[in-house]
């Protein structure tokens, strides 16, 4: 299974995670969102800046709920809500936006 | 909270967690495996603690390089387990001295005190044998890695 993109193939699992972490750019990310129904905007692109900061950083895409207090911390109560979050990812922000990242499923997601 | 949610997530279900790592970070699966079993168990709002020693004091070791065995340095996510509520992580003194190791030696892990207004304390905290031993009488479960 692959996403295709001008021509290259990138792989991904059964679930739309890519494999080769280092394959991601942000063309992939439109694509993956535009696969996932979810237009980028500015604010979709805040949060999926924010989770490959913390990979960079911890090695590790967070669960939801530690990603809602980490971004409440940096961002403000307004954004690091489950409310603002789902808006922008309906379907989850940690797996929908760690998908459109380019990072593996969230460790710690039950 | 309702009174319901409060009952099935009130303390006296909540238990004593430890989690002992006794084996060098690479080489075999258990310190990530640990590692990882700890970041989903996080999720089920128990008191959680981990333990280090043996060869497990190698897991804290700072400025670990995996380049060269082809493996994934997994070590930075030590530092997250303060986001995940972790906040406990027990070291062996004698552990470390027997391989000539200090504190100094160690990644500095730190955690955001709720409840003393965000501060940041350390994680790591020197234990020695004996009180190491009271700390594994005092758990509920044990699970060793």
């Amino acid at each position: 299974m692959a996403y295709q993109m001008n021509g290259s193939t990138v792989e991904h699992d059964e679930e739309g995670y890519i494999t080769d972490l280092g394959a991601w750019n942000k063309e992939l990310a439109d694509l993956i969102a535009a696969d996932e129904n979810i237009e980028m905007t500015d604010e979709h692109w805040e949060v999926v800046n924010f989770l490959r900061e913390y990979y960079e950083e911890y090695q590790i895409a967070p669960a939801v709920r530690v990603l809602i207090k980490a971004i409440k911390k940096t961002m403000g109560k307004d954004k690091g809500n489950n409310k603002y979050l789902y808006t922008l990812f309906p379907y989850g922000p940690a797996k929908q936006a760690c998908k459109i990242a380019g990072l593996p499923k969230p460790t710690g997601c039950v | 909270m309702s009174e319901q949610e409060q009952e099935f997530s009130g303390s006296d279900v909540q238990k004593k967690f430890l989690y002992l790592n006794r084996r060098a970070p690479y080489g075999t699966i258990y310190a990530l495996e640990s590692l990882e079993v700890v970041l989903i168990g996080a999720a089920f709002d128990q008191d959680v603690s981990l333990a280090f020693l043996d060869d497990g004091v190698y897991q804290l070791l700072k400025g670990q390089d995996t380049k060269a065995i082809g493996m994934k340095n997994f070590s930075p996510t030590y530092r997250a387990l303060g986001d995940y509520e972790v906040t406990k992580l027990y070291v062996e003194k004698e552990s470390l001295e027997e391989r000539g190791l200090s504190i100094d030696d160690l990644m500095e892990i730190t955690y955001e005190d709720e409840d003393d207004d965000w501060a940041e304390k350390p994680s790591i905290q020197l234990v020695n044998r004996s009180e190491f031993a009271a700390i594994m009488a005092a758990q509920d479960v044990i699970l060793s890695f």
